[in-house]
């Protein structure tokens, strides 16, 4: 009987405080989990009392990574709730600054959180002594991303130009053009992206997911569609809660997103491409082949790939959006007053849900007199992810158990890393123990 | 040999959105320069591997929200030559000093069915109420460029310079039309510390106080004008119990307003 534990305490090149640990006895695993540490936040709890203005800002400070997910989902679930809908240039600006994030996510975590794993780096500091070219096209990539958010958002981190109805401010159209012309550099850098990481050492490894996505009838889906399923799930993203629970497992302080009556999902970059490969562009469906990548890859260390092709995607549509901007007549259309927007107008609900860089983002608000919040509910993709996570540790071990104890655990690191987990975002579903002090 | 004398840096996380240790990573360009000059030795966002202390500079991002986490911060303390804070919740406690207010029971019976295994203290407080604090970096985030400056300033020996007035005078430095003067938009820019470059009222919104109070900040005059422009004091409060809830002059102006 041989018995083995992996344990890592503080898990590196995510975003956010977690753990891993694995407990093997006789060449199987009989526990694997990722612990998420990181202290609650309760953000569900005084956005109560806000006003639904506030919300967009608010909710950004969840995730540094990814705050335009964030403020997506929250004024697309307010909308919702006061039957809004932005149409038009609009809609396209929030395309725009949504593309922003994903080459800037998908860029930072690509180059220096993904790759070092590839390549046997502690990071990509490390990495830039031999590949200096890489990590500097990489950063440079990362760079357009957050001018596009910037640009739009008036900061890279935590814009503060996204409201509800539209833009608090609309771009110059000068400003517009020089982006255009340094997008088009970038759309050609993230081309050789993709041909980069199709080159790496990938592990065999291709688990049966269920893939999770947003599916829209013409487009690469970023804030619209319905909730789909490879496995044949099909529903509304307003019927969220009914077909996704929070599952509590007793070694985990959080909460873990599962398929009700069928289990855990993939979330995230690679059920977005299995389940839409026929919505992205000609060019980044070219360069997916040319990297021997279709629907139906089932290998999660090629998320790596996977997040190249979205990025090249990114910056095509970026370029598109751009081509065929006008300047619409108002930054924004007015929520009109009615129900939820004075005293006595009763509650109204309104649920959001929209592509992260590392997949679906759902948020439901309850409105009420004034406009203040009654209730938020924020479901992340990592905690979506999580379980999924742990089954992917499960059966990944026991095909490496000939592996040294630390390039075992550097496995187990970088198979957990495939998912770009966002420990922060992840956190609010924590379970608590007060201290009084 | 050279390595020996290389000085190190560190970053740590408390409870925060790891925004602000982005930003370090969002400086594109002069982050392989940054990783020359000093040597990386505690990063966890962006590497694996740990250099063992002492640490000449240690940033601190987040707040203190657990037991396990008031001890962890004497831990760096001790650990670090220089201590600087980066960002809101470090400086003033973040938005998740919101629970300051109320009570935490009533937050977490609100939120999670079965309360449980995690410890959390009933406030979120900054670093300094904790341990010695050498610079506070605000905002949230922190700018950018105020980062490459107080990390070059430390490593020289000098003082960072970030100026201490108000985002209104960085309106009149950028030429923003005052949006509190001309349309009317409730803004806390007179009171609210430099940095951003007055972000907000450029895209013709008013501030909403990210960087936290200026050193004197009037709030009185302030909320008096905001009355006047028909702010309501329910909306005071919370226009003062943004990201910076936890400031003292922000605190106590909120609270006044809820009397
Ligand atoms: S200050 Fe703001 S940006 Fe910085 S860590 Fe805290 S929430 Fe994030
Ligand atoms: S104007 Fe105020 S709220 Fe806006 S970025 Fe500057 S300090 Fe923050």
């Amino acid at each position: 009987m041989k018995s083995k534990t992996i344990k890592l305490d503080n898990l590196a090149r995510v975003e956010g405080e977690g753990a891993l640990f694995i407990k093997i006895k006789d060449g199987r695993v009989i526990d694997a989990r990722l612990n998420i540490f990181e202290p609650p936040r309760f953000f569900e709890a005084f956005l109560r009392g806000r006003h639904f203005s506030e919300v967009a800002d608010i909710t950004a400070r969840i995730c540094g990574i990814c705050p335009v997910a964030y403020q997506m989902s929250a004024v697309h679930a307010i909308e919702s709730a006061f039957g809004m809908r932005v149409e038009g240039q609009l809609r396209a600006l929030r395309r725009l600054i949504y593309c922003g994030e994903w080459i800037e996510s998908h860029a930072l975590h690509i180059h220096l959180l993904h790759a070092p794993d590839f390549l046997g780096y502690d990071d990509a500091m490390k990495m830039a002594v031999d590949h200096r070219g890489i990590v500097e096209r990489g950063l440079k990539l990362k760079k357009a991303g957050n001018e596009i958010v910037a640009l739009l958002g008036g900061r890279e981190i935590h814009p503060i130009n996204v409201r509800v109805g539209g833009f608090y401010k609309l771009p110059a159209k000068s400003d517009l053009r020089s982006l255009a012309e340094k997008l088009k550099w970038a759309r050609e850098a993230a081309l050789e992206t993709v041909r980069w990481t199709a080159g790496l050492p990938f592990p065999d490894f291709e688990p049966d997911y269920e893939f999770v996505s947003l599916r829209h009838p013409e487009e690469y889906p970023f804030n619209e569609g319905r909730i789909v399923s490879s496995k044949g799930l099909d529903f509304e993203i307003s019927n969220f809660s009914s077909h996704i629970a929070e599952e509590h497992v007793e070694h985990s302080n959080a909460l873990q997103g599962v398929l009700k009556g069928r289990g855990a999902y993939m979330a995230g970059p690679m059920a977005r491409f299995n389940n839409n490969f026929d919505r992205l562009s000609r060019i980044a469906q070219e360069a997916a082949a040319e990297a021997g990548m279709t629907a139906g890859c089932h290998n999660p260390f090629r998320s790596i790939v996977v997040r190249s092709i979205e990025t090249l995607y990114a910056c095509d549509e970026a370029l598109r959006i751009l081509d065929q901007y006008e300047a619409p007549d108002h930054p924004a259309i007015e929520v009109e007053a009615g129900p939820g927007t004075g005293p006595g107008t009763g509650p109204r609900t309104g649920h959001g849900c929209t592509e992260a860089p590392r997949g679906l983002l759902y948020h439901r608000y309850r409105i009420g007199d004034k406009g203040l919040i009654e209730d938020a509910v924020i479901v992340p993709p990592t905690s979506q992810n999580q379980k999924q996570i742990e089954e992917d540790l499960r059966n990944l071990v026991p095909l490496h158990l000939d592996l040294s104890q630390e390039k075992l655990t550097w496995l187990c690191e970088q198979a957990v890393r495939n998912y770009d987990p966002c420990i922060s975002c992840a956190t609010h579903f924590l379970k608590l123990h007060i201290d009084r002090v | 040999m050279k390595r020996k004398e290389t000085p190190k840096l560190a970053l740590w996380k408390f409870a925060s959105c790891d925004g602000c240790q982005l930003s370090l990573l969002d400086c594109e360009d002069e982050l392989l320069a940054v990783a020359g000059a000093v040597q990386i030795s505690h990063f966890l966002e962006a590497s694996r591997a740990v250099v063992k202390g002492p640490y000449d500079l240690s940033l601190v991002e987040g707040s203190i929200t657990t037991a396990h986490d008031a001890e962890r911060i004497h831990q760096v303390r001790r650990a670090s030559k220089r201590l600087v804070t980066i960002g809101a919740c470090a400086t003033a406690g973040g938005i998740q000093a919101l629970r300051n207010f109320k009570d935490v029971r009533e937050f977490i019976k609100i939120v999670y069915a079965t309360p449980e295994y995690i410890s959390a203290l009933e406030t979120s407080t900054p670093i300094s109420a904790h341990v010695k604090v050498d610079f506070e970096l605000r905002g949230c985030p922190i700018s950018k460029s105020q980062l490459i400056e107080t990390i070059s300033a430390f490593l020289n020996n000098r003082k960072p310079v970030t100026p201490p007035h108000s985002v209104c005078l960085e309106c009149k430095l950028r030429g923003n039309v005052c949006v509190m003067v001309a349309h009317g938009v409730p803004c806390l820019g007179p009171v609210t510390h430099a940095g951003c470059g007055a972000l907000c009222p450029a895209y013709n919104r008013g501030c909403f106080g990210c960087f936290g109070p200026q050193e004197t900040p009037n709030t009185t005059s302030l909320s008096d004008q905001l009355s006047r422009l028909n702010v309501q004091r329910d909306e005071l409060v919370r226009m003062y119990r943004g990201f910076n809830a936890g400031a003292k002059p922000f605190r106590r102006e909120s609270e006044k307003n809820e009397e």
